[in-house]
């Protein structure tokens, strides 16, 4: 096991308990809503802030251990950090910057810059080596600090939301590249993001982590699949109940009312449907559809080329239609309709 | 951003208030030009070799220089321990510290008389167990510079300290710099600017001390005569030959201004 950590501590208004590990040439995306303390745990895996309680292992070694007494700093640790805005340091060149962690170690000039050169020319801008960092742009300036983080050979690499600070366009090109880098190292790798995208094109293992504490973790397929609280619901776009289950009927615990399911149930549960199982009329329905609710239209958001209806009423729920039904129903924003579900179409699991 | 070409009427200056201002403006430039045009430019050259003058160069040159690098060797570390180290009474040092800008520099010297002469609390203790005397000595006179000087120096860097961006030495230290690398190739780079402008300004002001320097190490020619004591002894006496000191100091006075003006003048 590369990286295993073991943390406590308080800062201010956010409270941080934290077990994590993760294998040589693993890529786990730390996912959170802002001020749930990603930063602040890659901040301490790092050596920058301090533990109360806990133990960091790295390769073997205990580089943080209060109780013990123990604390590696940062330059005695076996990791490379990204920044957010990567923190080139503006008055060295670009190779130069390349280049520091290895003079920071004792590596002679000469051999040190042939190392950062060799490092430039593998993320792709070994023409840049003699700019400086404020001439260069943010997908340049990003490569660069990738190659600075890796050109010093860690065991842990944590990348601090690596491509939250590009445009669109540039960011496809950049993650892609990531990922080319991140399969070729062999060390253990924390990427912290609030973008599902980042975390399903790079991570292998998504840890969600909300005020502190993590509230899921698994591989993507099983965090989305199987979300498990409200933020990961909206970040993967489904509806996420929760409730009571008795034989087929579960009574939902946040709202006044029952949800119909496929199969005999019994206990707390979660009921995962996807908007696109979401059926909107104009009437009372007819059918074969055992939920329907009534609720008033509170919005829309355009998704690729499909529209997603937000409702309100006894059971809060987005709906996904084409652009063409909102018109033919004429739906509008404050409208009431009706949504129905098929009980086939809700996927039940275990709360 | 350049001004609008129609400036709309609410915008155009008070006239009272411009006439005040120019006012303010003359009272600062109408002594210069007076300086000026009592100089004798050309007996210049001539009254800045007497042999008076010339050691009063000399020795003000000597001094101003040597109080400016104690003031980069000691307001180096005391101004990085006041911006980035938390101790009690830290807001007290920080006074203390820039006292002397506020401090009449007679007062300072008296001050000084009282801590370093042959019987102030320190003074005492180096003349009798090393014999190093400080008062009428061209040490003394760099001393006495020194303490005014170097507020100005630690006030400027620590300034810079605090406003940097402290997440650099962050990325230094994860990249395996100690704390001397990452001051040596980060934090001094990146506060190099303030460094030498505190220098700069540290370095002007001891040029003109004068109170300081005359109460605590008095003015003998060749040993603690600096500049702007030859200035004022000779203002009687050779009236020309002070005059040709001011302008020395006012020339550099204004290359001080123009070499910072990045710092000073661009301002809007």
């Amino acid at each position: 096991m590369t990286v295993s950590a073991d943390l406590h501590l308080e800062l201010g208004s956010l409270k941080l308990d934290v077990e994590l590990s993760i294998e040589p040439g693993e890529v786990v995306a730390l996912l959170g809503p802002n001020g749930a303390g990603k930063t602040t745990l890659l901040r301490s895996l790092a050596g920058l802030q301090g533990t109360d309680t806990g133990r960091v292992v790295i390769d073997g070694d205990v580089v943080d251990d209060p109780e013990a007494g123990i604390f590696i700093p940062p330059e005695r640790r076996p990791v490379a950090v990204v920044f957010q805005d990567y923190l080139l340091f503006p008055h060295l060149t670009v190779l130069e910057n390349v280049a520091f962690g290895l003079r920071a170690r004792g590596v002679g000039r000469e051999p040190a810059r042939a190392t950062a050169r060799l490092w430039l020319d593998r993320v792709g801008v070994g023409e840049l080596a003699a700019s400086k960092p404020a001439a260069i742009s943010g997908g340049q300036a990003q490569r660069t600090a990738l190659a600075r983080a890796l050109a010093t050979d860690p065991r842990l690499l944590l990348l601090d939301e690596p491509l939250s600070a590009l445009d669109a366009g540039t960011r496809i090109s950049v993650r892609r590249d990531l990922r080319r880098h991140l399969d070729h190292f062999t060390g253990a790798t924390v990427l912290v993001t609030h973008d599902a995208l980042d975390a399903l094109a790079l991570a292998d293992r998504v840890i969600i982590l909300e005020a502190g504490t993590v509230t899921q973790a698994g591989t993507i397929a099983e965090v989305t699949t199987r979300p498990r609280t409200d933020y990961v619901a909206d970040l993967i776009g489904v509806n996420l109940l929760r409730g009571e289950a008795t034989d087929t009927s579960v009574d939902l615990v946040d709202h006044r009312a029952h949800v119909i399911i496929a199969d005999v149930r019994r206990g707390p549960v979660l009921l995962l449907i996807h908007p696109h199982s979401v059926s909107l009329h104009r009437q009372p329905p007819e059918g074969s559809a055992r939920n329907q609710w009534l609720g008033e239209i509170t919005g829309f958001d355009l998704l690729g080329d499909r529209v997603r209806v937000r409702l309100d009423g006894d059971v809060p729920l987005v709906a996904e239609v084409t652009p063409a039904a909102v018109v033919a129903m004429g739906l509008a924003e404050g409208e009431a309709v009706w949504a129905t579900v098929k009980a086939t179409d809700i996927t039940v699991y275990p709360a | 951003m350049s001004p609008p070409r129609n400036p709309p009427l609410r915008t155009r200056p008070p006239v009272l208030v411009v006439g005040v201002a120019v006012v303010a403006v003359a009272f600062f430039a109408l002594p210069l030009i007076g300086l000026m045009q009592r100089a004798s430019w050309a007996t210049l050259g001539h009254d800045l070799t007497t042999p008076e003058a010339r050691a009063a160069l000399r020795l003000s040159l000597v001094c101003s220089v040597s109080a400016t690098a104690l003031s980069v060797v000691f307001g180096l570390p005391l101004a990085w321990v006041l911006a980035r180290v938390r101790f009690p009474g830290r807001p007290f040092v920080r006074a203390l510290v820039l006292l002397p800008l506020v401090l009449p520099p007679v007062v300072g010297g008296v001050a000084l008389l009282a801590a370093f002469s042959r019987r102030g609390i320190v003074g005492e203790h180096l003349y009798d167990w090393f014999g190093i005397q400080l008062t009428f000595t061209t040490a003394g006179a760099i001393l006495a510079e020194t303490f005014v000087a170097l507020p100005f120096f630690v006030i400027t860097v620590e300034a810079a300290l605090r406003l940097m961006d402290r997440r650099y030495e962050d990325a230094a230290a994860t990249l395996g710099a100690g704390r001397w690398t990452v001051f040596r190739r980060v934090t001094l780079p990146m506060i190099g600017p303030a460094v030498v402008a505190g220098a700069v300004l540290a370095w002007a002001r001891a040029l003109g001390e004068f109170g300081a320097t005359i109460t605590f190490a008095g003015n003998i020619i060749g040993k603690t005569q600096t500049l702007p004591l030859a200035v004022y002894q000779t203002l009687d006496t050779r009236p020309d030959v002070a005059i040709a000191m001011s302008v020395v100091l006012l020339t550099v006075s204004l290359i001080v201004i123009v070499s910072l003006r990045d710092r000073w003048l661009a301002r809007p």
